[in-house]
């Protein structure tokens, strides 16, 4: 995108900010009204000037990309952390909370999306934990069912207090965590992505609570990654990227479309199609099959081929699906319906170690937690998988390793001082290579790539979009998952379009754009 | 220069071996002739000789327990299946006219099955490690109990006589039974991939997972390889009395084992296994033992001087001190050069 249409760009985003703060500034005093907010980490930015005001009623979505600012945001308000600048006035007073409870006692609180509580204690327990109700000093435990049952009537909730927490399913801990938010007579309330594990009955019940406190004169923050919830419960609409706020919008004025313009930083109109050529121009051979794959409560159930010498790109905001469907395909969760074949070969039920003798790969999106064994050595890394399809009985001899290991440390430019180093100690972008290096030595029909550039330098980036595209050239299937669109019409054949946990689309040949994307995601 | 990066290098493989050469030359000065052996009939003998010969069972145990904290685990229940393996070669060895070769397969096969107790509820129940291995470490003596049916058993054989306290080319026969065992798991484990796998699933149990090692399988078989090495050291301590004692019969071994793996500089988070090093934690443990021992010190002050000396050595190896040692000699340098009045300030600190 140039520069020009950069500039063009936030000239109308920061009119359209103008507009509506001086829309909130003729209403009556705002029940929360954060000033030129600012917080930094070691030299990244991650909240910019952010200024905010929430009124009494108004249920705000709160809205942005991975590492848009949003949990640094929740996170400043309920002084988890401390803030660099700015100010936070709650019901028209300065406030400083110096924790999350001092931030509960104020009237701020928060509900997060994996549910706070302690499972292994009574609903009774976990909701009288911060304040016990004492006679004579002691715990009264007959005043405190008492109050138990008085906090869960408040969100509807008629279940035994006496019973384990984790006797009873997500949605209603869910609530219980609510109903202990607000037993502080809570004036704001935090929902951080209160319905990523509900199903759509449980929603509902949730929906209805929130609609009942609205009414009450609470105000609401709602942190969410499905813009259908968005549209049928906010008021308004918050969308934050990379640290600042872009902007507050009424939720019914503005489109879908530039909501997600606005949150991935590119409008629609201004994206020109690019000149890339997304034909295949080799005859199909189909490589990985998905019919009808799906999971409960996982990934809706879809269709997908790949063929060989193909890429096909996943699209989606984040929490869309992407990364389920990449698992599913490689088999790292076993799908509860369909088949997943590979180049002829079934493998809905197969081991990994087999699907990976049949030509799987993949390379996941959390690095550290899923990729690197951070103690082991680059050379051992990278014949890992090599190895463990060989299994444990065939040893790849040390000369042969390193024969192997030089080779890839050459291909792909890694950068390190010998190859026995603790891949722990590399960068990013070296580590994120190995791993691809871990899967080109096992010489996969097809490969499966999780955010294949999240986090590493710009050089690296470069220099990996390469590599993918010559693995394609060479008759190597690839699936890429990736947030940044951008880079996904730069080398996909076809782009699938995730969204709630389900494929909406698949762009074949020309109409793959970042425009069309886009607008499918908003469709 | 050079020799400085051979150091740093091995750093962590140096620090027990000089820890276990600082403790014999120290016990050799304090007690005279702590160093000397003699030939006697064609088997050695001297300090150092009974220090190996009394190594052996807990050699063996630490053996099986390094590759157990290697998959991020832990073993408690070795004594225990010392006392059952021991109580199981008494009882068949009275009991039965059963050539020894077979009481000794049976032995062993119930310590393996020991293992494959602990190993499947470790990877197929996901109970954590220490509490699964805690059930067989309390019960484990009370089969063993039931097994000898509350009584010492003592037996007579000669092949049994030979492994506990015979000779072979000078060296004392179990001396010769635990080299022979280590030599097989470090070949094993460093000859196949087994070592890598282990580590490998120690170290990141989802990433191994995700590139196609049987995390499960491979836990478990640890496990079982730990129960097997157990019950020979329980098949040894049991031919060394002539008996089976089946509260006694390796008691607090376990302890002594996992301190081994620690010395050997392990974390018990899984990862990295140093077999031989373990060995030589096991070393070190037993020469403290005996040289307390015959220091002449008073009884009552054993256990307490032997863990200051491990306290010490450990303190010696972590990273912490380490770091403190290597700060205080840039500090050190540094102001050496700011004294000179070089220009050159921080330059010493960026060196290493």
């Amino acid at each position: 995108m140039s520069d020009l249409v950069k500039d063009a760009l936030e000239v109308k985003e920061t009119s359209a900010v103008k507009e509506t703060v001086e829309a909130a500034q003729s209403a009556v005093r705002p029940l929360l009204e954060i000033k030129h907010l600012s917080k930094s980490f070691t030299g990244v930015q991650a909240l910019n000037d952010v200024s905010l005001q929430i009124q009494q009623g108004e249920i705000r979505a709160l809205l942005g990309e991975n590492g848009a600012g949003k949990s640094t945001l929740i996170k400043v308000l309920t002084g988890v952390y401390p803030r660099d600048s700015g100010e936070i006035l709650l019901d028209g007073s300065l406030i400083s909370a110096s924790d999350s409870g001092h931030a509960q006692r104020l009237g701020i609180s928060t509900v997060y999306q994996e549910v706070n509580l302690i499972p292994t204690m009574s609903v009774m327990e976990n909701l009288t934990l911060q304040h016990q109700e004492k006679t004579f000093g002691l715990i009264s435990w007959k005043k405190a069912e008492i109050r138990a049952r008085e906090l869960l009537a408040q969100v509807g909730l008629d279940i035994d207090p006496l019973r384990q927490l984790d006797t009873y399913s997500i949605a209603i801990q869910q609530l219980v965590a609510i109903a202990r938010a607000l037993s502080t007579q809570a004036k704001m309330l935090i929902l951080d992505e209160p319905t990523a594990s509900l199903d759509s009955d449980e929603i509902k019940q949730l929906f209805d609570l929130m609609a009942r406190l609205k009414s009450e004169g609470l105000g609401i923050i709602f942190v969410t990654h499905f813009l259908d919830q968005v549209y049928s419960i906010t008021d308004s609409i918050t969308v934050l990227r990379n640290g600042e706020c872009i902007g507050t919008f009424k939720t019914a004025e503005l489109s879908r479309s530039d909501l997600v313009s606005h949150m991935v930083g590119k409008s629609l109109e201004d994206l020109a199609p690019t000149a890339h050529d997304h034909s295949i121009k080799r005859e199909r051979t189909e490589l990985l099959q998905l019919n009808n794959v799906g999971k409960q409560r996982y990934l809706q159930p879809l269709d997908l081929n790949i063929a060989a010498g193909e890429i096909v790109g996943v699209a989606g905001l984040l929490g869309s699906g992407r990364t389920e469907l990449c698992e599913l395909a490689y088999g790292s969760v076993k799908p509860d319906q369909g088949e997943v074949t590979l180049s002829n070969h079934s493998l809905t039920k197969s081991s990994l170690r087999r699907a990976i003798q049949v030509g799987m790969g993949y390379c996941p999106e959390d690095r550290k937690q899923d990729g690197i064994v951070a103690e082991l050595s680059v050379r051992e890394n990278m014949i890992l998988a090599l190895q463990a399809s060989k299994g444990w009985w065939s040893p790849i001899s040390i000369a042969e390793q390193q024969k192997l290991v030089e080779e890839m440390i050459q291909r792909l430019a890694i950068k390190t001082p010998d190859m026995d180093k603790p891949i722990g100690e590399l960068s990013g972008g070296n580590q994120q290579k190995v791993i691809l290096a871990r899967w080109l030595i096992t010489h996969p029909a097809l490969l499966i790539l999780d955010e294949p550039t999240r986090g590493i330098d710009i050089g690296a980036h470069h220099e990996i979009i390469q590599i993918i595209k010559e693995l394609c050239e060479q008759g190597m299937g690839l699936l890429v998952a990736s947030s940044e669109l951008e880079e996904l019409v730069m080398f996909a054949h076809r782009v699938v379009v995730m969204k709630d946990h389900h494929k909406v689309s698949e762009l074949h040949g020309n109409e793959v754009s970042e425009q069309a994307i886009l607008r499918t995601i908003a469709s | 220069m050079k020799k400085n990066n051979f150091l740093h290098k091995h750093q962590k493989t140096l620090a027990p071996l000089l820890s276990l050469v600082l403790i014999i030359l120290i016990t050799a000065s304090v007690t005279p002739g702590f160093l000397s052996i003699r030939m006697v009939d064609g088997h050695l003998f001297g300090s150092l000789l009974d220090i190996l010969h009394r190594a052996t069972p807990t050699a063996l145990v630490a053996l099986g327990m390094a590759v157990v904290i290697g998959t991020r685990g832990i073993d408690l229940s070795v004594g225990a299946v010392i006392a059952i393996s021991g109580a199981v070669t008494a009882v068949l060895t009275v009991n039965t006219d059963w050539p020894v070769w077979v009481v000794i397969l049976c032995a062993l096969g119930t310590g393996m099955l020991c293992g494959l107790w602990n190993g499947i509820l470790v990877s197929v129940f996901n109970i954590q490690p220490i509490v699964a291995t805690l059930i067989l470490m309390v019960a484990g003596r009370g089969i063993a109990q039931m097994i000898t049916e509350g009584q010492i058993v003592t037996f007579h054989s000669d092949v049994l006589d030979a492994i506990g306290n015979g000779y072979f080319l000078a060296f004392p026969i179990r001396v010769w039974i635990a080299i022979g065992m280590i030599a097989l798991t470090v070949l094993v484990m460093r000859k196949t991939a087994l070592g890598l796998f282990i580590e490998a699933v120690g170290a990141n149990v989802r990433a191994s997972r995700l590139v196609g090692i049987e995390a499960r399988l491979l836990v478990l078989s640890a496990y079982v390889f730990s129960g097997l090495c157990a019950a020979m050291s329980g098949i040894i301590l049991a031919a060394d009395i002539r008996g089976a004692d089946a509260n006694n019969a390796g008691l607090w071994l376990e302890l002594d084992a996992i301190l081994a793996v620690v010395l050997a500089g392990a974390s018990l988070a899984g990862g990295r296994i140093y077999l031989l090093l373990t060995i030589v934690g096991v070393l070190i443990i037993q020469t403290l033992t005996t040289a307390i021992l015959t220091s002449g010190l008073p009884v009552q002050y054993n256990l307490v001087v032997k863990a200051t000396i491990i306290l010490a050595v450990l303190l010696v190896q972590s990273p912490k001190t380490r770091q403190w040692i290597s700060d205080f000699f840039t500090k050190k340098k540094r102001a050496a050069n700011s004294s000179t009045g070089k220009a050159d300030t921080g330059k010493g600190s960026e060196k290493p």
